[in-house]
């Protein structure tokens, strides 16, 4: 079953996957990896920004990413009309 | 009453909780408990997916390599978190529109190939079984600890408890009993965090704890410990990447990928009662693992602050080891804490320095179980920590077991070699395979290849160069056929497989390595640890190569994969075929 609105429903998907995804790896892999020496220069109370963000900060955006996905995802299978 | 006794009842008055929701839920109703869906709620799925995948690995053994890594050890944190992003956005919601039970059974039909299903089970039976070895290893470390032993015989004792545990069986696929088990592996690893963080800062959230100030003093409690270790020699505790920042990239990616390719917890998802609520049963799982996983960096670095201060009390003043307390005493009996006073002044130096460092072996798996008593916390709080200890290693250890004996009685047995087994016959296959794999798991576990932590990684290094690959591939393109995914699976699983060995011995029989496991000896420096991740590239690289040249899947198989990427249409899993 391949109608234009399936079509268009899976690359609306895709998109919202790989705008997660620049998310997910940018807080983890960019500011707790790559960039941690340079963001280690400025601080949220004890932490060094680079370092909370590996230990603390990414997890959180992590949560959140989820839930942003599942509820655009939400409102997509609506849109075009392929919610159970 | 004594620690011991106390941590008895506890961990006792916890096993009879475990089994008592058990029978209620049974006689509840037990079609919902095993169809795990219909009126569970997505919090509730999700907390009982946190419960079975925090294992010995997060509970017991993930704070204290921290604790002895610094920054070096966030690969954990990110990679064992990161993971359900990728879960949630490329796999779960489209396996739960599939509708089958085990992966080996998507990669079979996905691949219209009963070769690729079999190849499937032995990808997920290697790494399940490593993962189990990282499990017995902490359960080894937990009950060589509470029952006074040495590690070796707590080791045994703990196989037959998870012998008995797995096969009793039932339990596990019961969502109550694992919410129980949540509620008590993440109190017991909150309340010292609570209670250490506010002894040192004054601060009772340990997120906020760890970037506060030492209480009575305006120094941050993270430039205190950088300064303390580096004054002992030791890599800043903040900054130091351990072995390099390319390593730590691949480590995490490869945590991150494994976490989405492992079977135990793939299979939650199956069973969601919505495509919808595959979404955001993963959320919610992130949710209850991420509460224990910003807690156990507080803990860490406040572990290691205390066992610094305990061995040196004072500046250059350093512990009388006559007068040591009681904990090191504890620890000393299970063969995983030593001291030897090399310069004999009665005194325990602890240095960066080989030649005049006298804490000669502290296994950092240790730390977690030891944190309450290094600080001083009341015995209830010891026992607690013990009691969720075993409720982590358990619940994973059953798990794991289940999808190895499901993947051989199941998929190997019904699905490929003897279709027509009789019911009573793949249950007992089931159990045959159930205590071969603990019995194998044990036996690696007296000589584990790395602390229970770095156990695991391996495993979700295999399982991320293996499955992981073989079911984005299958979602996500339609022209990936079967030779593509078949040569995939195996050349990444190889790659990986030879890796690890060639570092950490054949079967991790350390004698049998033929290449140190030493950085020098490393391709482009990364660890075996973290090599799941360049398993993987090789794994996408040969399938789609592959692919290419071969001719693409017939048109089923190309509806099918149209029909996954849509929840309109679902049905509830099963397992006819």
């Amino acid at each position: 079953m391949k109608t234009p609105t399936r079509i268009d429903y899976w690359s609306a998907n895709l998109r919202l996957v790989a705008l997660c995804l620049v998310i997910w790896f940018v807080v983890s892999f960019g500011f707790g990896i790559i960039l941690v020496d340079w963001l280690n220069q400025f601080r949220i109370g004890g932490y060094k920004l680079g370092f909370w963000f590996a230990q603390q900060g990414s997890i959180y955006v992590f949560v959140a990413l989820i839930f942003f996905y599942a509820y655009r995802m939400g409102k997509l299978d609506k849109q075009h009309d392929v919610d159970e | 009453m004594t620690l011991t006794s106390l941590t008895y009842l506890v961990v006792g008055a916890t096993f009879a909780l475990y089994i008592g929701i058990a029978i209620w839920a049974r006689a509840g109703s037990t079609k919902e408990f095993y169809i795990a869906g219909g009126g569970i709620h997505p919090i509730a799925n999700g907390m009982a997916t946190a419960a079975d995948w925090m294992s010995a690995a997060s509970f017991i053994s993930m704070a204290g390599l921290i604790a002895f890594m610094g920054y070096g050890g966030s690969v954990f944190l990110m990679g064992w978190t990161g993971g359900y992003v990728l879960l949630a956005m490329l796999l779960a919601p489209y396996l739960r529109k599939f509708g089958k039970f085990t992966v080996p059974e998507f990669i079979g039909d996905r691949y219209y190939s009963k070769a690729a299903r079999i190849v499937a089970v032995i990808c997920l039976i290697i790494a399940s079984v490593t993962y189990v070895i990282g499990q017995m290893k902490g359960i080894g470390v937990a009950f060589s600890r509470f029952l006074e032993v040495d590690y070796d015989l707590g080791l045994t004792i703990g196989m037959a408890i998870v012998f008995f545990y797995a096969v009793m069986g039932g339990m596990k696929g019961i969502t109550y009993t694992q919410i129980a088990q949540y509620c008590v592996l993440i109190f017991a690893f909150t309340i010292p965090a609570v209670f250490i963080s506010l002894n040192l800062t004054g601060n009772p959230v340990p997120q906020l704890g760890l970037g506060s100030t030492m209480l009575g003093s305006d120094v941050y409690l993270l430039d205190k410990l950088d300064a303390v270790v580096k004054d002992l020699g030791f890599a800043e505790y903040t900054t130091s990447a351990r072995i390099s920042q390319t390593n730590m990239f691949f480590y995490t990616m490869s945590l991150m990928i494994g976490t989405a390719g492992l079977p135990h917890v793939i299979i939650r998802f199956f069973t969601v009662p919505k495509v919808k609520d595959a979404r955001s049963s993963a959320g919610w799982a992130l949710v209850f693992i991420a509460i224990l996983y910003t807690t156990a960096p507080s803990v860490a670095a406040m572990a290691r602050l205390n066992l610094m201060n305990t061995i040196e009390p004072s500046d250059g003043e350093y512990m009388v080891y006559e007068a040591r307390p009681q904990w090191i005493r504890n620890w000393e009996q299970t063969g995983l804490l030593e001291f030897t006073d090399k310069n004999g002044d009665g005194r325990i130096q602890y240095s960066s320095d080989e030649a005049t460092n006298e804490l000669t072996k502290v296994d950092n798996d240790i730390m977690v179980l030891a944190n309450p008593e290094i600080a001083g916390l009341p015995n209830w709080v010891i026992a607690l920590v013990a009691a969720g200890g075993l409720a982590a290693a358990l619940s994973t250890a059953a798990g794991l077991l289940l999808a190895i004996s499901s993947a051989i009685s199941h998929d190997l047995l019904k699905g490929v070699l003897k279709p027509n087994i009789t019911e009573r016959e793949e249950l007992f296959a089931s159990r045959v395979a159930m205590a071969g794999a603990i019995a194998v798991a044990g036996y690696l576990g007296f000589n584990p290849p790395d602390f229970a932590a770095g156990t695991v990684a391996l495993a979700f290094g295999l399982a991320a160069s293996s499955i992981f690959p073989a079911l984005m591939m299958g979602i996500f393109s339609k022209r990936v056929n079967k030779q593509g995914a078949i040569a995939g699976m195996l050349a990444g699983l190889g790659v990986t497989l030879l890796y690890v060995f060639q570092h950490k011995g054949i079967m991790f029989v350390q004698s049998t390595a033929f290449l140190g496991d030493l950085p020098p000896n490393w391709f482009f420096g990364i660890e075996p640890n973290a090599f799941g991740a360049v398993g993987a590239l090789l794994n996408f690289a040969v399938a789609i190569a592959i692919s290419r040249a071969t001719p693409a899947p017939p048109t089923e198989v190309q509806d099918l994969v149209d029909s996954i990427r849509v929840p309109k249409g679902s049905e509830a899993a099963s397992t006819s075929h």
